[in-house]
């Protein structure tokens, strides 16, 4: 892992701040930024209820219930095999649970056909893997814009400016992945979960390769993101180093 | 960035691959495009060209050669008839109508032919400059050869002995171009027509010019006044430039004669009759043209089916490739539906794959088939001279090309229904 890299991601924070009162002036229509502003701090963002998952019939993942408010941030630990990934990938919408409700803000996520619950996710859901997979057909810029065209957003060249500007990536905008380091590739997969917004941000083990200093720094980035986007935050890991960094914390290895 | 562009980044992805597939398939679709061209223009002109007429008469010999040098003049003749035989069997009464025809000389490789006016109107040809032979060395020629040899009426040349060009040349009697045909896009296009008696004059010229040297060998240098004397002769009007066959003694011969019959009788009696009977030998120009593609259609058939292989090979070779580079690319997948594709985007998104590089495949393949054909044809004098081009646009092209197309569209298919069926789960929980 190149650490060099990983280093300066300290967000510039003036940056967030400034961003958050264009939003309240230019684009009141953003009804979750509208309203989180008002002070609606407290809304249940994500819902989840009598919740069950068998892999086979032995290993059965079940959760009766878990609210997270908006903006919440929120630590899935587990070892390995415990259901974590699977959690989180039934919360972003990739696998069916066998019984049971998530919510989303207003969205019964699999009360949606598939290609709905495709659309919902690429608008609000940004998705963060262990590993920083990005096209590699493609250059840095095209694999955002391609982020952007499959969400069904609007290409829009100026958001992917800017996002990558915030995750110091500005300069790297027409290279192609395979130029970029671990760490440049890593911060481009965080910029392609955020490019549209998202009101709900998903990591799978984003430390797990890191060594100490970057793990809290890829954390501390991950966690100052979401505040600055007001989006729930929920992470799912074994890696026992960045509990300390969360409040609220759901251990599925004692449930 | 769209659907589109994301098939065309993965196709650039991997250059060499795509090159050998995109290869792979215009080779194919090139070789079929070019038998085709090849195959209809044939077809289209011999059918043309051999309208009109029921039976040709000439030197025994092989029939298929009589019918290719005196039909669509390309073979060399067979031989010569006696005028005497040919005219006696233009009597019979199953034959309606014939045409004589004296072929021996070209210009720059254009045939001469000697004929009567008949025979422009078997190919309903008609004179866009000037006006039709009627005298002894004059002639009137197809629009081919007067726009590649650049005559005009009123230009005089020297022949060249025999049927092809050759360096021996009738340096002592000149044709003189009078008219000009109008192109009708059939053999008359590239012939140089003249009366019987004219072929007949030059060779009588350069027979006697032959005894003369022989003479002079001998006796010194006095033919350059003689030569003299041959050029100053006036020309004569011919005794059947229009219909019917010259006044000729005993020795003169034609090279062959066109016939048509008064009824279908004619088809059954006549061969048999001419071919037992006489020196001379029938062949119908139907039952020939026919012979020869059958004989041309094996080997037609063959390359064609190698051609068709050829394409499915690179329909495999498209599917292998997609095949293997999904399994690279299920992660790639995976992430776009994570990103929001649906299932279907990327079932569009591989069959795009396979179809951009048979489209690739099927314009070069064009491209490359129709340049090949125009190579060709430039290279063999005779399949120009029989109106061949590589600038010819046949309709069942487009069934080839939707053909390879429908070939990609096959070939992507496994490899997008695999993609269709990504469990993004599993693949993303797996890494």
């Amino acid at each position: 892992m190149n650490k060099g890299s990983i280093i300066h991601l300290n967000t510039p924070t003036h940056l967030c701040r400034q961003r958050r009162y264009q939003h309240f002036y230019t684009t009141g229509f953003f009804k979750s930024q509208f309203l989180i502003y008002f002070g609606a701090e407290n809304a249940d963002m994500i819902i989840i209820d009598n919740l069950n998952f068998g892999y086979t019939r032995h290993k059965v993942l079940s959760l009766p219930h878990l609210e997270v408010k908006e903006s919440g941030h929120i630590l899935i630990l587990g070892k390995s095999g415990s259901g974590k990934t699977t959690l989180l990938h039934i919360l972003g919408g990739l696998l069916s649970p066998e019984e049971g409700k998530v919510q989303i803000g207003e969205t019964d996520l699999y009360g949606l056909s598939g290609t709905q619950r495709d659309r919902y996710r690429g608008q609000n859901i940004g998705l963060i893997f262990q590993k920083a997979h990005l096209i590699s057909a493609l250059t840095v810029q095209d694999n955002l814009l391609l982020a952007q065209y499959l969400s069904g957003s609007a290409r829009d060249k100026g958001r992917v400016q800017e996002v990558l500007k915030e995750l110091n990536l500005g300069e790297k905008v027409h290279k192609k992945v395979h130029q970029l380091s671990q760490g440049e590739q890593h911060r481009v997969t965080v910029a392609r979960a955020l490019l549209n917004r998202p009101r709900l941000i998903l990591a799978d083990e984003p430390t797990a390769s890191l060594d100490d200093d970057n793990a809290r720094i890829v954390i501390d980035m991950l966690q100052e993101q979401a505040s600055c986007y007001h989006a729930a935050l929920i992470i799912a890991t074994h890696d026992q180093r960045v509990k300390s960094q969360f409040e609220i914390q759901l251990n599925l290895d004692a449930a | 960035m769209n659907l589109f562009s994301l098939s065309w980044s993965y196709v650039k992805h991997k250059p060499l691959t795509a090159v050998l597939n995109v290869l792979l398939m215009s080779l194919g679709i090139a070789i079929i495009l070019v038998l085709l061209l090849l195959n209809s223009q044939l077809e289209e002109k011999l059918g043309k060209n051999k309208k009109g007429i029921d039976l040709v008469v000439g030197a025994k010999g092989s029939p298929l050669q009589l019918i290719l040098a005196n039909v669509y003049h390309i073979d060399f003749p067979t031989g010569n008839i006696k005028l005497e035989e040919a005219k006696a069997l233009t009597r019979n009464r199953l034959i309606k109508s014939a045409i004589p025809l004296a072929l021996g000389d070209n210009y720059q490789g254009f045939r001469i032919v000697g004929t009567n006016h008949d025979y422009v109107k078997l190919y309903q040809a008609e004179v866009g400059k000037g006006e039709m032979w009627k005298k002894n060395l004059d002639v009137t020629i197809g629009a081919t050869v007067a726009k590649q040899l650049r005559l005009k009426p009123g230009d005089e040349f020297f022949g060249t002995h025999g049927v092809t060009g050759s360096h021996m040349a009738h340096e002592e009697t000149s044709y003189r171009v009078v008219g000009i045909f109008k192109p009708v896009d059939n053999v008359l296009d590239n012939l140089i027509l003249t009366n019987i008696e004219s072929v007949w004059a030059v060779h009588k010229h350069e027979e006697e010019q032959h005894e003369e040297e022989h003479k002079h060998d001998g006796e010194g240098h006095e033919h350059v006044d003689e030569k003299h004397e041959h050029d100053e002769h006036e020309p004569e009007v011919g005794s059947a430039y229009e219909t019917g066959f010259p006044r000729g003694d005993a020795d003169a011969e034609i090279t062959s004669m066109l016939i048509r019959f008064r009824s279908p009788l004619g088809a059954v009696q006549l061969p048999r009759m001419i071919n037992a009977d006489t020196n001379m030998q029938a062949a119908s120009p139907a039952f020939e043209v026919q012979r020869l593609f059958s004989l041309l259609g094996i080997g037609v058939n063959m390359i064609r089916s190698f051609a068709y292989i050829i394409i499915v090979i690179a329909g495999l070779s498209i599917f292998i490739s997609l095949y293997n580079a999904l399994k690279d690319r299920k992660y790639d997948l995976a992430i776009m539906r994570s990103l929001g594709a649906s299932r279907g985007k990327l079932f569009v998104h591989v069959v795009l794959e396979g179809v951009l590089i048979t489209f690739l495949g099927s314009i070069l393949g064009f491209v490359l088939g129709h340049v090949l054909v125009e190579v060709l044809t430039s290279y063999y004098e005779k399949s120009q001279a029989a109106g061949i081009s590589g600038r010819v646009f046949v309709n069942r092209e487009w069934t080839v090309l939707a053909l390879s197309l429908g070939v990609g569209v096959l070939s992507a298919l496994i490899p997008a229904l695999n993609a269709y069926r990504t469990d993004i789960s599993k693949v993303l929980s797996n890494q």
